[in-house]
């Protein structure tokens, strides 16, 4: 598996992979896309770098461990069901800021926090999951 | 809410539990003394309370609440009338004299704040149970009584005897509390009412419902379980396994009482019927004489005085079973001395065990001259529970014979039953005021002396409460019995309470009897306990032992349906969930013949047919692969052209999520083949892919018929139309299948994200226990949890 070719590109490629995910992940409430599509994408980014230069490589590359990752998303797309509670609202009703920055409008949702959580998740069980099968010894 | 009216039950209630958390905090700053200071929230309790008596007792009740799930109609309100007022300023103004005495039980014992925290638990909990209006608060405290008493019995959990009791109330009470759920949502369905009050407004509707014996049975399994009548009364003296303050407390004024006080409550709804008039008196009547004959066989004081409250609830369950207004005078009397008298006599028994080092009633005498305060206060409280004058016992056994007496079979029948009963229960009084303080002085295996303050201020106060009740007939008619009464039976009721009989009657003649046949009993009381002894050797089987067998058969049982089914073999795993799955899915269409109409030959264009035969082609490469590896690999094909096959229907979001899940799992699957060193070839005997292949074959076809007949059934547009005309005006989102996921159902997806997580550590953790196993089975089960980790992913 671990021809020079691959091991030439596959930084470059997880790191377009990445890239990739997050766009994938932003996109995702008006087109194709979303935060478990690009959690898996960027899982595989992991995964393909880990096959190429090592488990330790991408596990300093991502600094923390898979598993915390994948325990702050939940966190957070549970926080993100919390602020229409002081709103007198049910636990999870959306709510939307339109900011303005650099003369464009960005909207800004509590769903779109929720699917960047799902995103870590996703990143973090898979790819935890992954790169513990790669390792050759056990840690 | 405001501090004071009944409006302010909410901190009256809330107070115990607050105490709870400061409880351990103060003990160990304060010692045992933090008895004093942790006393008075009880008794702030009880002044509340004995605040609204005057209104309680002019009729009035309340029903102060806040909304807790309106959606349903749940909320968390309580209910103040006679009945309920009665027992909260029992619970709080014995609870007083328990957290003094809990003081000096445990004095110097390293979990006394643990204890006393305990204790202020049960304490809210209780009151949250008598106070409670919604059923289901109702239930909610109800349980958390049992939780408590869990906590309370298991308290010294070092031994098994403690821990087996513990359990042993647990499960019977809490099943119990089951059943009565049952009968409250069964009583909500058929009533539309959420709350106590509303119920009890409704009239004869229970009573007259095709429901009405369900809803009663199902309500008696929950009362007759908590007020431990026969046959579940088996684990109240058990429970006696508990420090002694735990024992006063629950097993004489409070948590067993419960029951009673939930058939006095719904009696109004659910009483004067033949099935109520028939159960009650006859369980009430049974746990009566049964209770009070096992009594006299113990010579453990607690043991003795444990058994005589299992009497004492029947004979309250068999009066309030009578429905006669003049009978549940009699109850409602009762109901207050026992809580009195037991309490403190369960305290003496305490006291006597702390002092002299046993409560085994033969190896104690002569202690009068040493504990001259408990020996009186005991001789008070046996008074009363003798039924003789001038103590509120005796008021209780005459308004309870004139309310049974009368001419006819099933008078003469409760009569007698009573007289029985009450002549037993006279023997037992003496038998513990009397024998360990008189005759020569026996040698104890601690030199007794007088138990200090902490110890006496219980029983002291509570017989004495016994006596100025008495004293005071009248007010304590009019301020306590009075509204109890008229709680129990519906109707404002007026009752006059004297202490000196007003004729010399039925009743009078009928104590006198008592008293002779108990004096009589007294005298004999080694032959009679030897007599039952003998009588109880002989049957040998008990429902307690009944118990012991019923849970091992439970746990044998369980073990071996476990041992069955999670063999810890991978492959069994597997081939039982596509089996049943299979089953699941073709029994309707050959049971019902609901086979989907045939297919009509689809109108393909020819990329589409393309596809198809990739995945044919993939298909068949799976079943010809020689190695496990190529076989995972061309199972991918097939998985890339379902999503092309996504991509060219229209279903972009699927296909894209459909090739990221087929990528990670040829990958992830690669990876467990080398990292758990499996062996690279399938060597399955033919035999079992002949199995594996007719259920795989099965397990298709039923997935297959499925979705073919979805497909031809008419579909229901109404989901599609909202999540269509929606999701851009609320959700601002042109996804549909994002908006659904992350704002219309986020709450599932938010459950979905948590079992990936879970998963991922499972997995996690499997791989890692990995190396230190080597076994040929460990290796499959690993590989195994990854395709189920894998089948969640998809399901996401």
């Amino acid at each position: 598996m671990r021809t020079i070719i691959f091991r030439t590109i596959a930084p470059y490629l997880a790191a377009l992979m990445v890239l990739f995910s997050i766009f994938v992940l932003l996109r995702g409430h008006n087109e194709p896309g979303g935060g478990f599509i690009g959690g898996l994408i960027a899982a595989s980014a992991f995964a393909i770098y880990g096959i190429a230069c090592g488990v330790a490589a991408v596990r300093r590359a991502i600094t923390l461990h898979p598993m915390t990752i994948s325990a702050w998303g939940l966190f957070i797309a549970g926080l993100s069901g919390l602020p229409s509670l002081f709103l007198a609202q049910p636990f999870m009703t959306s709510q939307w800021w339109y900011v303005h920055a650099f003369g464009v409008e960005i909207p800004l949702s509590t769903p779109l926090f929720f699917d960047i959580g799902v995103y870590l998740v996703v990143v973090g069980s898979i790819s935890s999951i992954a790169l513990a099968l790669e390792e050759r010894e056990s840690d | 809410m405001p501090l004071f009216g009944p409006e302010a039950t909410f901190f009256a209630v809330l107070a115990p539990f607050a105490a709870a958390i400061v409880a351990p905090a103060l003990t160990r700053a304060m010692g045992h003394n933090a008895a004093w200071p942790l006393a008075l929230v009880p008794a702030a309790v009880f002044v509340f309370f004995a605040g609204l008596v005057p209104q309680v007792a002019g009729g009035e009740s309340f029903t102060p609440g806040i909304a807790w799930a309106p959606a349903y109609g749940v909320s968390f309100s309580f209910f103040i009338d006679g009945l309920s007022t009665m027992f909260a300023l029992l619970i709080s103004g014995i609870g007083t004299f328990i957290i003094l005495y809990a003081g000096g039980y445990l004095k110097g014992h390293a979990h006394q704040g643990r204890f006393f925290s305990f204790l202020f638990l049960f304490m809210g909990a209780m009151l949250g149970l008598v106070l409670g209006n919604d059923l289901l608060t109702l239930f909610v405290f109800w349980e958390l009584t049992s939780i408590t008493s869990f906590l309370l019995i298991g308290f010294d959990h070092l031994r098994a005897a403690s821990r087996r009791a513990a359990i042993q109330a647990l499960v019977i009470t809490g099943g119990g509390g089951l059943s009565l759920l049952a009968g409250f949502l069964v009583i909500m369905s058929v009533t539309g009412e959420a709350s106590m009050s509303q119920v009890l407004a409704g009239g004869d509707v229970l009573r007259e419902h095709a429901l009405y014996p369900l809803i009663l049975l199902l309500v008696l399994g929950g009362a007759f379980t908590k007020s431990a009548q026969f046959p579940f009364h088996f684990w109240l003296p058990n429970a006696m396994e508990a420090p002694t303050p735990v024992s006063a407390f629950l097993h004489s004024a409070t948590m067993v009482k419960a029951g009673v006080y939930l058939l006095m409550r719904m009696h109004p709804v659910l009483g004067d019927t033949a099935l109520w008039t028939t159960i009650l008196p006859v369980f009430g009547g049974a746990t009566l004489i049964v209770g009070t004959l096992l009594a006299v066989r113990q010579t453990d004081l607690k043991l003795m005085l444990a058994y005589t409250t299992v009497a004492s609830l029947g004979l309250l369950v068999m009066l309030t079973g009578t429905s006669w207004e003049k009978a549940i005078e009699g109850a409602a009397l009762y109901l207050l001395a026992h809580s009195l008298f037991k309490g403190a006599l369960f305290m003496v028994a305490g006291t006597i065990d702390h002092e002299a080092g046993t409560r085994d009633v033969t190896r104690l005498g002569g202690l009068r001259g040493a504990m001259p305060v408990t020996f009186v206060a005991a001789c008070l409280a046996a008074l009363s529970m003798s039924g003789l004058p001038p103590f509120v016992g005796f008021i209780a056994k005459e308004y309870l014979y004139a309310g049974i007496w009368g001419d006819g079979g099933i008078y003469y029948a409760l009569t007698a039953t009573a007289v029985i009963g009450n002549a037993l229960m006279l023997v037992i009084a003496a038998a513990v005021a009397l024998k360990p303080f008189l005759g020569a002085k026996v040698e104890t295996p601690k030199h007794a002396h007088e138990g200090p303050l902490l110890l006496f201020a219980g029983p002291v106060a509570l017989s004495l409460t016994g006596l100025a009740t008495a004293l005071l007939a009248h007010s304590t008619g009019v301020y306590l019995i009075q509204p109890v009464i008229t709680s129990i039976t519906g109707v404002q009721s007026t009752v006059d309470v004297h202490l000196v009989p007003g004729y010399v009657g039925a009743p009078l003649i009928l104590s006198g009897l008592t008293v002779l046949l108990g004096i009589v009993l007294y005298l004999k009381l080694d032959a009679l306990r030897a007599a039952m002894a003998g009588t109880l050797a002989a049957i040998g089987w008990g429902p307690d032992k009944g118990f012991d067998q019923a849970i091992a058969g439970l746990v044998r049982f369980s073990a071996a349906v476990t041992h069955r089914l999670q063999s810890g073999r991978m492959d069994i795993y597997m081939t039982l969930t596509f089996l049943v799955a299979a089953i699941a899915l073709l029994a309707p269409p050959l049971l019902t013949g609901s086979w989907p109409a045939a297919l009509e030959m689809p109108d393909f264009r020819f990329y589409e047919w393309g596809v198809l035969a990739i995945a044919a082609v993939g298909l068949i490469a799976v079943l010809t692969a020689r190695t496990r590896l190529t076989a995972i690999v061309s199972l991918g094909i097939q998985g890339f052209a379902v999503a092309l096959i996504f991509m060219l229907f229209g279903a972009p979001d699927l296909s894209f999520t459909q090739f990221m899940v087929e990528t990670l799992s040829v990958v992830i699957l690669a990876l467990v083949m080398t990292r758990l060193n499996l062996q690279p070839r399938d060597h399955r005997p033919m035999g079992y892919r002949v199995v594996h292949g007719l259920i795989a074959t099965a397990l298709g076809v039923g997935f297959a018929t499925l979705l073919i007949r979805v497909t031809q059934l008419t579909f229901d547009r109404s989901l599609s139309d909202f999540f269509e005309a929606y999701s851009r005006t609320i959700a601002h989102g042109r996804n549909i299948v994002n908006v659904i996921l992350v704002d219309f159902r986020g709450f599932d997806t938010f459950g979905e994200i948590a079992v990936v997580m879970i998963t991922g550590l499972c997995v996690l953790a499997l791989i890692r226990v990995r190396p230190k196993r080597a076994a040929e089975g460990a290796l499959d089960k690993a590989s195994g949890d990854e395709a189920l980790s894998k089948r969640e992913e998809v399901q996401v």
